[in-house]
């Protein structure tokens, strides 16, 4: 086992009966990284998850952990730990009586086990609420019992459903800097699964984009960000203004359009291009638009432009003069800022 | 007040007389000193109350009836909680028909499973009256089991028993660890309703009960047939009251009511 291969999915292929959900899925994934999972709905992240954790029967392909091939072991032996999206405590166990489940189930007893139990209380912050039931905690609280739970039991790799969906913004923070806490000091390998690309751009080490069961791009927080390798990835990051590119011209609905720096010498191969409402120029331009909409957003204000190819989206420093709705205005796409997509999908 | 106004309170008046009337013609009776059952009753006596305790048959009876509804209701619950996990977790291929089929019993009268359970099961095969009765009572039962323990698995999220196995459990032993604790109160619930509805239950053990072998009620309707003196109605007090006063502490202690 090299180190860059803690975890590895090999080939893996995962369906729900006849409909296949992942399909020959390759990752490696290091010891100790954060990764996360990121996609929308239906992309088989979730899926993949539950695999990993051996709740769902790989169809073919391989799951290998620590050098030792997992595929087919049952999820009870796995040493794989999974903090739901619902946290699925025990109802009618205590706080303490849930954290010990799986130490007891280990065969822990007497002073062990408690010392265990109430370490694993104190590092979540819970000491005091050992003797209250799940359904007299807030779900901050249930989390960070769920999170325990898991933890105590030492797993080679813990996998987080949503981990952050649930929660208020306030508590949402302070979640993530506990689960950063938690990995730094444990060191365990962590996988999140999200649907919100600002939690996966601020918690993970590594993000893998998925999309219909396959990976759409793996790469770090800043390299999904700036670097999208395609259109779905540059959507998904919020690049909103998104076209294809045909010998070097922008293809629009109104045709092939020139811009104005040159393609080829920025990103010779490129399929498309994308900006950001941020990186569009207003105000001078090759470009006419009308403002079709506008929103202020605090630091900034937002336009929705129509113009002959299309609606395109800007964002301007709200410092900037205002502009009415119906105002003619003219606009860039300026190739330099544009981010080069290598695949157009 | 308008004869309107009065409608709705004499026709709730009414319903309820209707309702708890004979109920408590049967307990003034069973109060009854004189020797046949009458309302209003005769002066006033515990000696019916006493005479039920001295009928051999009531005592075998009432034996038979115990062991066919705590024994027919276990059964049922045997039966009835895999069958719940099933439809209530799995999404089977017609589990709807089977939930339908379990259910018939219910829809359909007691009289004709009677006679179909005599016909098609005791006749043919040979079954002796005691097993008979108990095959019998255990299928009626078993539809409120379904109802009931599916009722309280419903209610409880499935993820529990993911986060168990992830824990080092195995697949039964989550079930019991984290699936039954959190049921307790429905199989309660079930075992309870299943018990009055076993030990009330006349039509089908009517056509089941053979020589020696009765249960309670089927022997309180020949008991009159032969005598016609106030204890079948201190006798029916007694049953009335024990099971008021099972429920009432089901309610109590389960919250029964949410259940059925």
């Amino acid at each position: 086992m090299s180190d860059a291969s803690y975890l590895s999915l090999e080939k893996l292929t995962l369906a729900y009966g006849d409909s296949v959900a992942v399909a020959n899925l390759d990752l490696d994934i290091r010891k100790g990284e954060l990764i996360a999972l990121l996609g929308p709905s239906g992309c088989g992240k979730t899926t993949t998850m539950r695999a990993i954790a051996g709740l769902l029967a790989v169809k073919s392909g391989h799951v290998r952990l620590d050098g030792a091939d997992i595929t087919r072991v049952p999820a009870n032996k796995r040493a794989v730990g999974l903090m739901f999206q619902s946290y699925a405590l025990f109802p009618h166990l205590s706080v303490y009586e849930n954290v010990a489940f799986g130490l007891k189930l280990k065969g822990m007893r007497g002073t062990e086990l408690d010392t265990k139990v109430q370490s694993g209380l104190k590092s979540v912050g819970l000491s005091a609420f050992a003797n209250r039931k799940p359904a007299e905690l807030s779900g901050g609280q249930q989390q960070r019992v769920a999170l325990a739970r898991s933890m105590v039991m030492e797993p080679k790799v813990l996998l987080l459903d949503e981990p952050l969906s649930n929660l208020d913004a306030r508590l949402r923070l302070e979640m993530r800097t506990e689960l950063q806490r938690v990995q730094k000091e444990t060191g365990v390998t962590m996988i999140f699964v999200t649907h919100d690309q600002a939690e996966a751009l601020a918690l993970a080490d590594r993000i893998v984009v998925m999309k219909s069961g396959k990976i759409e791009q793996i790469g770090s927080p800043e390299d999904i960000y700036n670097r999208p390798s395609s259109s779905f990835v540059a959507d998904f990051v919020g690049f909103e203004n998104i076209f294809p590119l045909e010998n070097g011209k922008m293809k629009t609905s109104a045709g092939l359009i020139d811009l104005s720096g040159d393609v080829s010498s920025g990103a010779p191969s490129a399929a498309g291009l994308a900006w950001r409402p941020r990186m569009v120029t207003l105000g001078t331009g090759p470009f006419q638009g009308t403002v079709r909409g506008t929103s202020f957003a605090g630091d900034a204000r937002e336009y929705l432009l129509d113009s002959s190819f299309g609606p395109i989206k800007a964002e301007v420093e709200a410092s900037q003069p205002a502009h009415a709705l119906g105002d003619a205005l003219a606009f860039d796409l300026p190739v330099e800022k544009a981010a080069p997509l290598s695949r157009f999908v | 007040m308008t004869l309107r106004s009065l409608f709705i309170p004499i026709t709730l008046l009414l319903v309820i007389a209707f309702l708890i009337g004979p109920f408590l013609i049967i307990v003034a009776a069973s109060f009854s000193a004189g020797e046949t059952l009458a309302f209003p009753p005769q002066g006033f006596s515990l000696r019916w109350i006493a005479k039920v305790f001295t009928v051999e048959s009531f005592r075998a009876s009432f034996g038979m009836s115990l062991f066919l509804a705590i024994g027919g209701t276990a059964a049922a619950l045997v039966l009835g909680i895999p069958a719940s996990y099933a439809l209530s977790r799995y999404k089977l291929p017609g589990a709807e028909i089977v939930r339908t089929v379990v259910s018939a019993p219910i829809i359909v009268p007691g009289i004709i499973v009677g006679l179909a359970l005599l016909r098609y099961i005791v006749v043919p095969f040979q079954v002796g009256i005691t097993l008979a009765l108990f095959l019998a009572h255990t299928a009626l039962v078993l539809p409120y089991a379904v109802r009931v323990v599916s009722a309280s698995l419903d209610n409880l999220r499935s993820d529990i028993e993911e986060a168990a196995v992830l824990l080092g459990s195995s697949r039964l032993g989550a079930f019991f660890r984290v699936v039954m604790p959190n049921i307790r109160g429905g199989i309660m619930s079930a075992f309870i309703l299943g018990f009055v509805t076993s030990f009330n239950q006349v039509p089908v053990s009517l056509f089941l009960s053979g020589p020696g072998v009765r249960t309670l009620p089927v022997d309180m309707i020949a008991y009159m047939e032969i005598v016609f003196d106030p204890s079948v109605a201190a006798l029916s007090s007694l049953l009335a009251f024990l099971s008021i006063g099972i429920v009432f502490i089901a309610e109590r202690f389960l919250g029964f009511s949410r259940y059925v």
